[in-house]
């Protein structure tokens, strides 16, 4: 936990971003139908989605050994991970609908990747949901830890796997370009990679930022 | 020897020119290329603001929790 109060992986991944923000604009791109320059789209929009999946697993980690310790940090921490990670959530969502508007026509075409994706942060939202309805805090911690822990991995099939399987627009799904050797060449990989590195961190960071203000909260209540 | 001086010479003599060039386009940096530079200073300067607040934040929790 000594990790989240350094500073120097907040600077790098800053300074990893400013990186990405130049070269995602300035570096060529490979020429593909349908994207254009949208494709610049994946240094932006697709991090968020990994910024998400970080804080996500980190969350579902935390529940874990939340589980099998009691102690109650871990579950404030598992808490704001899934907060922030809905954040990112969202960030994803907007910016693919925005994105899709302009590619397929629709904000919200009923694509297989955007119902799965609407389901799975309702699945988050009842988290929030089922978490606030709970007033005993151990019954609170112990069921949105194994609800967290269930969540985790039908989040990331309704994403990740049952869009692949049917005929979704978006890229990288039912043989449209996305991240296959021909469709993306080590022009777009130098930027793509360091981008999902650093929103990830960033990420930790705003969760870490959150978790320490809940910490001080729960102490103020205990003592109390 | 002189072949260096030559080469020196030229050097300077090209980067002289290319100064020149610029002067007479008047700082257009910014607008040229499709004026994407314009793009991308903006959105350095959303995500420095972001980064500085997110950092900003960083430095009160510090405080508060050293006051504990």
């Amino acid at each position: 936990m000594k990790f989240i109060y350094q500073t120097w992986w907040k600077v790098l991944a800053v300074a990893v971003i400013f990186y990405t923000l130049v070269a995602g604009f300035l570096l060529g791109v490979p020429k593909l139908p349908i994207l254009h320059e949208t494709i610049r789209n994946t240094y932006f929009h697709v991090p968020m989605w990994i910024a998400m999946f970080t804080v996500f697993t980190i969350s579902v980690i935390y529940s874990i050994r939340y589980l099998s310790t009691g102690k109650e940090e871990y579950d404030l921490a598992a808490v704001e991970c899934v907060n922030t990670g809905t954040f990112f959530y969202v960030l994803g969502l907007v910016t693919g609908m925005i994105w899709a508007k302009y590619t397929w026509g629709e904000f919200w075409s009923n694509d297989p990747k955007q119902n799965s994706a609407a389901i799975a942060f309702l699945l988050y939202c009842a988290y929030a949901v089922l978490r606030n309805s709970i007033d005993e805090e151990q019954k609170r911690a112990k069921i949105s830890a194994i609800y967290n822990i269930f969540a985790f991995p039908i989040m990331v099939v309704l994403i990740m796997v049952l869009p692949r399987m049917t005929d979704s627009l978006h890229p990288g799904n039912g043989g449209n370009p996305a991240f296959g050797k021909l469709d993306m060449d080590n022009r777009m990989r130098i930027v793509l990679y360091p981008a999902f590195i650093a929103w990830s961190f960033i990420a930790i960071w705003i969760a870490s930022l959150r978790y320490r203000i809940r910490l001080i909260e729960y102490k103020r209540n205990e003592i109390n | 020897m002189r072949k260096l001086a030559f080469f020196v010479f030229l050097l300077l003599g090209y980067t002289a020119a290319f100064a020149q060039a610029q002067s007479v386009e008047m700082a257009d940096t910014m607008r040229s290329s499709g004026k994407i530079y314009v793009v991308i200073v903006t959105i350095i300067i959303i995500f420095a603001g972001l980064a500085i607040y997110l950092f900003a934040i960083d430095r009160r929790l510090k405080k508060i929790e050293k006051n504990k």
